[in-house]
């Protein structure tokens, strides 16, 4: 039965006091975003605005659960939870610290020096030091032991020689942590990875944006040519890259992100069939078909985060989320438009089918991102016992 | 399957010794007389269950429905044909003085011209002793089924029964505020969490012991991806019957139930699919038993509402529901644990 464990998640209620901070962060995202239509609130995580990150900054809520004395403001988990499930169900543009504040300060906080520590975090929690994450090569994508980029110990620190693809906001960001090579070769898998954290001003970097399908320019290849990194670069222990990398991927895989990425869309969707003339029977029940998915969708994520909170490590649990999350993510931009076009009538709101086109073409990446489809069908399938 | 659930370990107990699957397979044959029928029951009765969610004044343990969710599912873990669940909710909502001993089914009726009442389906009916009975009009009936002409059902355990008017005019007409599908969803969702669950234990063993090229088809990629997703369905449906099953009191919320039955009835139809692609030819006999639990997934899929019957009542919620949807996913997943 151990291995079916995974499967039964409890019924958890987010504590009073988090859920009491919902109402302080709606008001404020009310007014924040007011003026945004929906087709740029569609972008979400992926909306980039550092004015609004800087603001978001000033009310503490960047880092929130992060100690006091780093510039956190040393709330619970569960605080983090209602923050940004109201952000993603707003639409609010959060991209811009969304990376620094979901992975990087807490690396940092868990595997950096003193000094790291003290150099880095406040900055993030104002909102002034965005972060992006070097992971995937040209080489290396789902395959990710495989990176080649390397930092070879030198007198100064690190000599960075390489390239990683697909970062998602580097040409914003101050800086990356970047999983890199620093001994062995590829064929050493695992073994001789490294984290180093980047300053993308140094000499020796460039950084392209790549045009994504629907015009965003939100990713980029970003280019390493003896870049000289002083030995301050390395976060936590040289050779330990790889434990470091998967150890958080259960915090990313579980949370309101992988159920909201197409809500916006939903939301406004829903306004017109609200509409008496346009509800038809089909759309009535699309509605109940996309809640009935999602409702037990957000209790599975809540239950994650309980897991989280007690200190377990709910990998297959978190996998078995995003997997079902995107999935009905991506359904819901196709079911909508089965629903607009079955009409006689095509006289859709423009603004409707703006956000419909944007989520459309942005849906195929919410099961690339974070681990593809296949990769967490496969941790599944070990998580369950198939030998 | 969670910790610590007393009340599911005590049903567990009797299942696992009473409710075999040779059990199941008389019970289907012969119905509420089989001998093993009368003994299962009997069994369960003792464990005090079918009183469990019956005030303590009056005899019962007074649990809530979020506590007798491990019972329920252990129901479908055993692919249970007889009606602990729906007896259990309907002694809760029955007033004592009306209560009978003995199963009782659940079911939707109608009044005809001459007074007599009918139903066009009682799941179970063959192994009950009453039917509680809501009628198009909302009167509620306590029909006790030797009064009644009895008519047979596509399915083995299912009746058409009518109720002449010397019958009807006589029966019980208890006043329940209640909605007799949600009743029945609720506990039907609950234990098909449960028997999805068997067929994904059952799968998976499958998987690693049968050897094909030289070695466990559960090694093969195509296999593997298959369990992720039944594994997937399997969990977000126990959650979702969780939810309809959850609570203080006796009584399910029916947006919670809309979510439970809507989700479970989905789980239901890819989990079997994928089991009898996995058991190949096998999981298609008779005497393997993955076959008991696939058609009564499929039974109760059909109980109470299919999935686009529950999609109809919670999108009609959602559509009347003024504001973000996160609002509504809220009241339904905020339960008091």
């Amino acid at each position: 039965m151990s291995s079916l464990d995974s499967l039964t998640l409890t019924l958890t209620r987010i504590p009073d006091e988090d859920e009491a901070f919902r109402a302080d962060v709606r008001a404020f995202l009310q007014e924040a975003i007011r003026e945004m239509p929906a087709h740029v609130r569609a972008r979400s995580w992926g909306g980039y605005d550092t004015a609004f990150s800087r603001k978001f900054g000033a009310k503490g809520w960047i880092g929130l659960t992060l100690p006091r004395e780093y510039g956190g403001a040393g709330r619970s988990a569960f605080a983090r939870y209602v923050l940004v499930e109201e952000c993603l169900n707003a639409g609010a543009p959060v991209g811009s610290h969304w990376i620094a504040d979901r992975q990087s300060a807490p690396l940092i906080l868990k595997y950096g020096t003193e000094a790291q520590k003290r150099f880095h975090v406040p900055r993030i929690c104002r909102g002034e030091s965005f972060f992006c994450i070097g992971m995937s090569e040209p080489n290396s994508g789902s395959d990710l032991a495989s990176v080649r980029t390397r930092a070879e110990a030198n007198e100064q620190g690190w000599l960075l020689n390489g390239q990683k693809i697909w970062t998602t906001n580097a040409h914003h960001c101050q800086y990356m942590i970047a999983l890199v090579r620093t001994s062995g070769t590829s064929q050493d898998r695992q073994k001789g990875l490294s984290q180093v954290i980047v300053d993308l001003s140094l000499p020796g970097v460039t950084v392209r944006p790549i045009e994504d399908l629907s015009g965003d320019r939100h990713f980029c290849e970003v280019f390493f040519e003896n870049v000289q990194l002083g030995p301050e670069a390395l976060i936590g222990n040289e050779g330990q890259g790889w434990e470091q990398v998967t150890a958080e991927l259960a915090f990313e895989r579980s949370g309101p992100e992988r159920l909201f990425s197409s809500i916006v869309l939903f939301d406004q969707w829903l306004d017109y069939v609200r509409c008496p003339e346009y509800a038809t029977p089909s759309s009535v029940r699309l509605a109940g078909k996309v809640l009935t998915q999602l409702a037990p969708l957000r209790a599975m994520s809540v239950s994650v985060q309980q897991r989280l909170t007690q200190g377990g490590s709910p990998i297959v649990e978190a996998a078995l989320v995003k997997e079902l999350g995107t999935t009905l993510e991506q359904s819901i931009p196709a079911e909508i438009a089965q629903d607009l076009f079955s009409r006689e009538d095509d006289d859709v709101p423009v603004e409707l089918l703006m956000t419909l086109k944007y989520v459309t073409e942005a849906s195929p990446s919410f099961s690339l991102r974070g681990g593809t489809r296949e990769i967490l069908r496969g941790m599944i399938a070990r998580g369950l016992g198939l030998r | 399957m969670n910790e610590n659930d007393l009340f599911a370990d005590a049903a567990r107990e009797v299942l696992a010794d009473h409710c075999t699957p040779e059990v199941v397979r008389a019970i289907e044959t012969e119905g509420g007389a089989a001998n093993a029928a009368v003994e299962l029951w009997g069994q369960l009765e003792a464990t005090g269950l079918p009183d469990a969610l019956v005030l303590e004044s009056e005899g019962g343990s007074q649990l809530g429905l979020g506590q007798v969710f491990g019972v329920l599912e252990q129901c479908g873990a055993y692919a249970l044909p007889l009606l602990l669940g729906e007896t259990m909710l309907a002694r809760a909502v029955l007033p004592q003085s009306m209560r009978p001993t003995g199963a009782i089914g659940l079911a939707r009726g109608q009044c005809l011209s001459d007074g007599s009442v009918r139903c066009a389906l009682v799941r179970g009916g063959r192994v009950a002793r009453y039917v509680l009975v809501q009628t198009v009009e909302s009167v509620w009936y306590l029909l006790p089924i030797d009064k009644a002409e009895i008519s047979a059902h596509a399915l083995a355990l299912d009746v058409a029964m009518t109720w002449p008017v010397e019958q009807a005019a006589t029966a019980a007409q208890p006043v329940i505020d209640a909605d007799v599908w949600t009743l029945q969803a609720c506990v039907v969702a609950a234990q098909m969490a449960g028997a999805l669950g068997s067929v994904l234990e059952r799968t998976l063993r499958y998987a690693n012991e049968r050897q094909q090229f030289g070695r466990p088809i559960g090694k093969f990629q195509a296999i593997q991806h298959q369990l992720a997703m039944m594994s997937e369905h399997v969990c977000a449906a126990r959650m979702a019957a969780q939810l309809g099953c959850s609570g203080t009191g006796a009584l399910p919320d029916r947006l919670r139930v809309a979510t439970a039955k809507a989700r479970c009835s989905e789980a239901a139809l890819a989990v079997s699919e994928s089991a009898h692609a996995i058991h190949g030819a096998i999981g298609f006999t008779e005497e393997y038993d993955l076959q008991l639990y696939t058609r009564r997934l499929h039974a109760w899929r059909q109980t109470a509402g299919s999935e686009t019957y529950w999609h109809d009542v919670a999108g009609q919620a959602l559509i009347a529901h003024a504001g973000g949807s996160l609002d509504l996913i809220r009241r339904i997943t905020d339960v008091t644990v």
